[in-house]
């Protein structure tokens, strides 16, 4: 695998590699170019993301990305003095994808280990996003997957809520209904004692078409929708 | 066409069990029937209209239209429209508006033997009602799920270890994952009933509590409330349409949609289908017709009606059918733009390409130069093919269509929350409207069977009824619900409607007697149906019913049936898988299927017996 890649960035000649190793500052540059052991390709969709709004990707956004990165590995060690000079890129190329390896401040010939600039990179992942304006998908450090976001926790689930006033106003409704026909046939049972004046000022209650007289006594109005006619029924 | 009249079934008795029509008119003139009555007209075309209008018109007749040769589809279907839809919608409503009784009612009147088609439809209407309101409680819970950004249904949730996402979910995807573990929490099987869900429980308990407040007082309730759940379609149908054709892609589906093919034509499935589409969608046989044209005045113009009611059904079918094909082509073309941006991402990561090198215009170009250069490489990065034809008739029937596509479309919609609620409660509107025509048709027969004691109110015998139902319903909110559904929707609403509704063609014209028929249409509406009526009435329509009721049969018995699960542990998840029915589902189909279709001789037997021994 290693050997492959190591092919791969010396020998092959991929349309748009530029292939020259870009390092800045002191070191045995060649030596740690494509040093893939420890470190780590990045992969930059800068139009996907921004689309008409990206930025050209130039010298001084490899520069902010190489500071960026050295803030997040002095965040991660505590504080030791990094500087951009300790990070070192190679293989650029059209795609806008590189790779990049830390080097310690002390010794620039020693990598920081691949665990810790996970770890520092994970961290302060948000932090890098923001600085390019780029998301968890769009700046893509391969072999980091981002961590998953929290789900959202609610105290009551939202649907219970609804389902509570829906059901609020059904049973206010069926409630509302069975009064008004208790209601109904309390006042039909109650004898003509006193013409009430309703709507029509006729004197005589109707409704539905029917007098109210004509029920006399019976218990409320028989609808014949339900009725038991015998004559039909009978098998 | 005299020949006819001569055969005419003997039937004595029949004018003591009907009313005169100088007694109708006495009726219609004093309002002393106490029957009850629509408040006015709309009231009563709304009803019907709402009855006939369901959720088949939006996620069945779609898809046969586009599987059967798309615009090619209308030809079968309008001409059955017109032979077998409106003839027998006008008999129905012609039938009751004149015996001004329910179904049992009105087929014991027109001969006691004929009791039997009327427990049919009341069977039949009691087995559909038990599972259209679970679909509606279905409605609810996603209803319910609506009211929050983001949508449950548009991202995976995380694993127990929180290391990734719920591997159910990751291999399917989340809609899927939503429908089936969320919402059904779905066992893989039928004889793993899986326990009763309570989320779903409580949904259905609210569907048919909806129902009951809507239904409590007959149609003194379902009258006000059909304003609403009639017409809320129509204007969520309109919307989303004007939002539909603003998406890209959406004209993609309607051209899919319509393009006719006009060999399926010569393919006898597309007339089956057409035929038993117009059937079932008219909502025909149910009983519940009958009584909603009962409640009419005598010299109701039922013909016309019939004729409105039915092209407002057919044009309610294209409008939703383009409406649903602009949200899938919309969501087809995402999906194509995603994986081809998927596949072209993965070009550029192997080549370093530049961005934006290659894009949708030159893919096929770029990628057949990168074959010819690198053809190891390519093979071994497994690109996957993208054919928008494919994702456009993906899964568009049933309830996949609702829960699964449309619910997927919607997300990628922005404000998908206000699309989910409308859509939501169209469906619901939908499915309430058509459930109060089925519990019309279970409620009036059961006071015409002397069921419930004569001093119990209309209130607790709806709401006793309902109480029922609501229980036998619980069968399918259990892990096992979908299948059983499935298995009550192709059985208890297929073939015993079918056979009934033969049996009512030949009952009126046979047994009633079609001369006698005329003549109450010419003593209602005012003149004598036209050769049309005749024709379609005495041969054409129970010709069509009978050829479409045959091949169900033959089909059905013939071969082996199958239920598809979705089955986590199969090798071919997440596409469903084929089962075969344990043994003693046969007995359940053969009870669904043949109790209804065999009450109508076996009522006709059971009278002859007990009149000749009591």
């Amino acid at each position: 695998h290693f050997c492959f890649i190591l092919l791969w960035c010396y020998t092959l000649n991929v349309p748009g590699s530029k292939g020259s190793p870009l390092s800045v500052g002191a070191g045995p540059a060649l030596l740690t170019c494509c040093n893939v052991t420890d470190g780590y390709k990045v992969r930059l969709s800068i139009k996907t993301a921004l689309g008409d709004d990206a930025y050209e990707w130039s010298k001084s956004e490899l520069f902010l990305f190489r500071a960026v990165l050295a803030f997040a590995v002095q965040r991660k060690t505590n504080n030791v003095n990094y500087d951009v000079s300790n990070i070192l890129v190679c293989d650029e190329t059209e795609r806008v994808s590189f790779w990049f390896v830390v080097t310690t401040p002390d010794n620039t010939s020693e990598l920081l280990p691949k665990l810790v600039v996970e770890n520092a990179i994970r961290e302060n992942r948000h932090r890098i996003n923001s600085a390019f304006l780029l998301t968890d998908q769009t700046l893509d450090f391969v072999g980091i997957n981002p961590t998953l976001a929290a789900p959202i926790e609610y105290d009551t689930p939202p649907w219970l809520i609804v389902f509570g006033v829906v059901m609020g106003v059904v049973c206010a409704g069926i409630v509302a209904l069975l009064v008004s026909t208790f209601l109904q046939k309390k006042r039909a049972k109650k004898p003509s004692a006193d013409p009430v004046d309703d709507e029509d000022g006729s004197g005589s209650i109707a409704g539905n078409g029917i007098l109210c007289e004509s029920i006399g006594d019976k218990d409320g109005t028989y609808n014949q929708g339900f009725t038991d006619d015998d004559r039909f029924t009978k098998l | 066409m005299g020949w006819n009249s001569r055969l005419k079934m003997p039937n004595p008795g029949l004018d003591q069990r009907v009313l005169s029509h100088a007694q109708l008119e006495k009726l219609e003139v004093e309002e002393a029937g106490e029957r009850p009555k629509w408040d006015n007209k709309a009231q009563y075309m709304l009803t019907c209209v709402g009855f006939c209008v369901g959720l088949g018109n939006v996620w069945r007749f779609p898809y046969l239209c586009q599987s059967h040769g798309g615009g090619a589809f209308m030809i079968p279907f309008l001409i059955l429209l017109v032979l077998e839809g409106i003839p027998l919608l006008h008999l129905e409503f012609a039938i009751g508006q004149r015996l001004r009784r329910g179904s049992i009612g009105v087929w014991s009147s027109i001969n006691p033997y004929m009791l039997g088609v009327g427990i049919a439809s009341m069977c039949v209407s009691l087995l559909v009602s038990l599972y259209y309101n679970t679909i509606i409680a279905w409605v609810l819970w996603y209803f319910f799920n609506s009211f929050q950004e983001p949508l449950p249904w548009s991202q995976c949730p995380v694993n127990v270890n929180r290391t990734g996402l719920e591997w159910e979910c990751e291999s399917s995807s989340p809609v899927d994952y939503f429908w089936y573990r969320n919402t059904l929490n779905i066992t893989s099987a039928i004889d793993e009933p899986g326990g009763l869900q309570w989320w779903m429980v409580l949904c259905l308990i609210s569907a048919w509590a909806v129902l009951y407040v809507c239904c409590i007082r007959g149609i003194e309730t379902t009258g006000k409330a059909v304003y609403v759940t009639s017409t809320l379609p129509y204007v969520v149908l309109t919307i989303f349409l004007i939002r539909g054709l603003t998406l890209k892609g959406s004209i993609s589906g309607i051209k899919f949609l319509f393009t006719p093919d006009l060999d399926e034509l010569s393919n006898p499935a597309t007339w089956l289908d057409a035929g038993a589409q117009v059937f079932y969608s008219f909502s025909l046989a149910f009983g519940g017709l009958i009584s909603f044209s009962s409640y009419n005045s005598v010299h109701n113009n039922c013909e016309q009606d019939a004729v409105i009611i039915s092209i407002i059904n057919a044009f309610t079918s294209i409008f939703a059918a383009t409406v649903i094909y602009t949200i899938i082509g919309f969501r087809a073309t995402q999906r194509y733009d995603d994986c081809l941006a998927g596949n072209i991402l993965t070009l550029i990561n192997m080549f370093d390409l530049p961005e934006k090198s290659i894009d949708d215009s030159n893919y096929a170009s770029s990628l057949s130069h990168l074959n010819s250069t690198y053809p190891a490489i390519i093979s071994n990065l497994q690109l996957k093919t993208c054919n928008l034809n494919t994702f456009l008739t993906e899964g568009v029937e049933g309830t996949g269509l609702a829960f699964i596509v449309f619910t997927e479309a919607i997300t990628k919609m922005p404000l998908a929350p206000l699309w989910s609620v409308l859509f939501f409660i169209m469906l619901f509107c939908l499915g309430l409207s058509s459930m109060f025509g089925n519990i019309e048709g279970v409620l009036v027969p059961l006071q015409d069977l002397k069921v419930f004691p004569k001093s119990w109110s209309k209130e607790a015998i709806s709401g006793v009824t309902c109480l029922v139902c609501c229980c036998i319903g619980l069968i399918f909110v259990q892990g096992s619900g979908n299948y059983w559904l499935a298995l009550f929707d192709s059985f208890a609403g297929s073939i015993p409607l079918l056979i009934t509704g033969f049996c009512e063609m030949v009952g009126v014209v046979y047994v009633y007697g079609i001369d006698r028929f005329n003549e109450d249409l010419k003593f209602m509406i005012g003149h004598k149906p036209n050769i049309f009526w005749q024709s379609t009435w005495r041969v054409i329509s129970p010709l069509i019913m009978l050829v479409i009721f045959l091949f169900y049969f033959a089909t059905t018995i013939s071969k082996e049936l199958f239920y598809i699960s979705w089955d986590p542990e199969s090798v071919t998840f997440p596409t469903l898988k084929q089962k075969p029915y344990p043994v003693w589902i046969y007995i359940i189909i053969f009870l669904l299927a043949g109790v209804p279709s065999l009450a109508v001789p076996g009522a006709a037997l059971f009278r002859a017996i007990w009149k000749r021994y009591c």
